[in-house]
């Protein structure tokens, strides 16, 4: 009853395959948009943007990003870190090589340049399957992470081995450096996030994507009904290289403003990420965000009530926030194996029909 | 161009010692994934906290003092005894069994039937909840564990290869020790698994559980014998690197370490783990006095360090291209 779909009529194919059929989720999702865009830069201050907003849309991109890989390709990789240190470096690089280059154009460059060294990587999983796989990602992010310390030209000979971002403007508003505004980052990354969910939608839902399921549900059976696992699999880990990336980029450029890499981009940002998608959904764009957002959340809220509210001592906290984010992990898995996304759709199927429950 | 040789070798026995250190935990590693499909990547942190309860429990501290602390406002810290060191490891194997019986009850048995990817991320749940309540329980202060093993130079060795060579290997007492009780692991595990019952049973399961279970093998009771072995392993594998390098955080980090040994070794194979290991423990030893050195760095214009953090990983993916298994794994057969 208050999920309506009765009345809801589409009269041609276009209506029909569109990415929220129905009238309810369609305006909801406008009605996002504009808070998103209209509503939210209006509040916004520097706390929420820097301990909320800005890490939940840069999480948000990468995980849409491992989603690609993992949940739509069905390849594990855990060197999503590694693949954002590459974002960042190439970020840098291009920032100091060509200063009048626009951001948004080294941002994309960026994320480019992480697809090619993801292919790279990616290929391995032609031969190695599974858990051999995953572990043998591991090696990118070792690998990677070793290489921005070792050779001193990623870093401009800096003598503290940070990469710093310099100021760059867009529209006449700063976009990097220290006195860049919130808005200003904010709409800034919110542009590249709706677009990109826009992109990563339009893919699973075409030929590509469905090649990538195909691989995903069985790889052999895949390749004898003509879908290529060469190609399939490495578009997989370019297009997950490249939003990867991005998020990498805006990581550092936009939120940190500078890095050191072994710390901003080391093996616990890998195992973020795959949490996000996992206790988002695996194979579901919504779980992504979703994902980002609770484990984004979670742990500021936790701080909030035990430092703020409680008043014990920092460490205590951080220990008890371990406890309680792997205890939430474990038990969202024993729950619902499939995700927050999985929930929803329940909710949503349960809402169609009730009150009336059959 | 001797001398240098010299130090090779040297470079490449006390990888070996080291080598034989990560089997330790790839060895529970492999005993899980045999038994349960289930890839563990709590092993290492399973290894601090083994390696945490000891030193608590030797120490007489107050388990979660500071939570206590912080909620009660009280002063607790310790007993103020100290125990025997065997009656602590007696203490501290009675209570990773105990959570290895708590893992089962409360996790695995939820978890039946799911995919691998699932029950990996759930050990990784696993992993950070243990880290966590081993930090609660005992404090996350770097603990010194002293249960009187030998450390030090061994002055037999290095004075024997003092009288051949003119130059005699720096060779740790502990790392000696750490082989010895690995080998002796080892072949005790082998027994177990080939001449008891229980190790029967053990293999039957890892061959099929649907067969196993039909001829009346509890899978939940082998699966609790198995992460308590695991976590016996552990524990021995704590309380080694723990005296080598004192327990703390960075204790649990030499899961990674263990991950391309097993890749090497191949994910079901015993010896495997213990190969693999070797392999890995002499190479990146070997590669690193390589690539620092200083003729490497006059042939090729730059010299390289710290290449053992990755070094494990792009050997055993070079490796994997060729070999999909690993040296010893079971062969994968794939069918549609």
């Amino acid at each position: 009853m208050l999920y309506r779909e009765a009345g809801d009529f589409k009269k041609t194919y276009a209506e029909d395959s569109q990415t929220f059929p129905l009238k309810l989720d369609r305006y909801g999702y406008y009605l996002i948009l504009a808070v998103a865009f209209l509503g939210v830069p209006l509040l916004i201050n520097d706390y929420w943007a820097s301990a909320v907003l800005i890490p939940f849309l840069i999480w948000s991109i990468a995980s849409l990003g491992l989603n690609i890989l993992t949940g739509y390709c069905g390849q594990v990789s855990l060197g999503s870190g590694g693949f954002m240190a590459v974002g960042a470096y190439a970020t840098y690089k291009l920032m100091t090589s060509f200063p009048d280059l626009n951001i948004m154009i080294i941002v994309l460059l960026s994320g480019a340049i992480t697809a090619g060294v993801g292919v790279i990587f990616g290929l391995p999983s032609l031969r190695i399957k599974g858990f051999y796989l995953a572990v043998a990602t591991l090696a990118a992010q070792f690998f990677l992470v070793w290489l921005f310390n070792k050779f001193e030209w990623f870093y401009n000979y800096s003598a503290s081995g940070q990469i710093s971002a310099p100021t760059r403007s867009m529209f006449g508003y700063e976009i990097t450096g220290p006195s860049a505004t919130a808005e200003a980052k904010y709409i800034f990354i919110l542009v590249l996030v709706v677009g990109l969910a826009w992109v990563a939608r339009n893919l699973t839902r075409g030929r590509i994507g469905r090649s990538w399921m195909a691989i995903r549900d069985m790889d052999i059976a895949a390749e004898i009904i003509g879908v290529n696992p060469l190609k399939t699999k490495l578009t997989a880990f370019a297009v997950s290289s490249f939003f990867i990336g991005v998020a990498g980029s805006l990581f550092f450029a936009v939120y940190l403003g500078a890095v050191e890499v072994g710390e901003a981009f080391g093996i616990q940002k890998s195992f973020l990420v795959l949490f996000m998608i996992i206790i988002g959904g695996l194979g579901s764009i919504f779980g992504s965000f979703i994902g980002a957002a609770f484990l984004v959340l979670m742990p500021v809220l936790l701080k909030n009530i035990m430092v703020g509210q409680l008043g014990w001592p920092g460490d205590l906290a951080g220990h008890l926030e371990l406890v309680i984010i792997g205890g939430l992990i474990m038990l969202t898995l024993i729950v619902e194996p499939h995700g927050i996304a999985q929930i929803w759709r329940v909710t949503k199927q349960k809402l169609r029909l009730w009150p009336f429950p059959h | 161009m001797f001398d240098q040789f010299l130090y090779g070798t040297e470079a490449a026995i006390n990888g070996l010692m080291t080598g034989v250190m990560y089997s330790l935990v790839a060895l529970g590693f492999v005993l899980i994934f045999k038994s349960s499909g289930i890839f563990n990547y709590a092993q290492g942190v399973m290894a601090l906290f083994g390696a945490l309860t000891l030193v608590g429990i030797q120490d007489g501290q107050v388990p979660f003092a500071s939570l206590i602390n912080a909620v009660f406002g009280t002063n607790v810290r310790d007993f103020g005894w100290t125990l025997p060191a065997m009656l602590s490891i007696l203490l501290a194997i009675g209570v990773m069994i105990l959570f290895a019986w708590l893992v089962e009850r409360y996790l695995l048995k939820h978890l039946v039937n799911q995919d691998p990817i699932i029950l990996f991320m759930a050990t990784i749940g696993l992993a950070y909840f243990m880290e966590g309540i081993g930090d609660l329980m005992w404090g996350a202060e770097i603990k010194t564990l002293d249960l009187g093993i030998n450390q030090g130079i061994n002055t037999t060795i290095d004075s024997l290869t003092y009288d051949w060579f003119g130059y005699g290997f720096y060779i740790d007492n502990l790392d000696i020790t750490a082989a010895i009780i690995a080998i002796l692991l080892v072949v005790a595990l082998t027994l177990f698994s080939q001449y008891s019952s229980t190790g029967r049973a053990l293999r039957a399961v890892a061959d099929d559980h649907q067969a196993a279970l039909s001829v009346g093998i509890s899978l939940r009771k082998i699966w609790v014998i198995v992460w308590g072995i695991s976590g016996f392993i552990a524990l021995v594998a704590g309380v080694m690197w723990g005296s080598k390098s004192g327990v703390q955080f960075s204790l649990s980090l030499i899961t990674l370490k263990a991950l391309p040994v097993l890749m090497l070794g191949g994910f079901t194979s015993i010896p495997g783990a213990i190969i693999g290991g070797m392999i890995i423990g002499v190479g990146e030893k070997v590669f690193e006095f390589v690539v620092s050195s200083s003729w490497f760095g006059d042939a090729m214009g730059f010299t390289m360090n710290a290449t053992e953090n990755w070094f494990a990983y792009m050997l055993a993916l070079v490796f994997l291209v060729f070999r999909p298994q690993g040296l010893f794994g079971d062969k994968i057969i794939e069918r549609v």
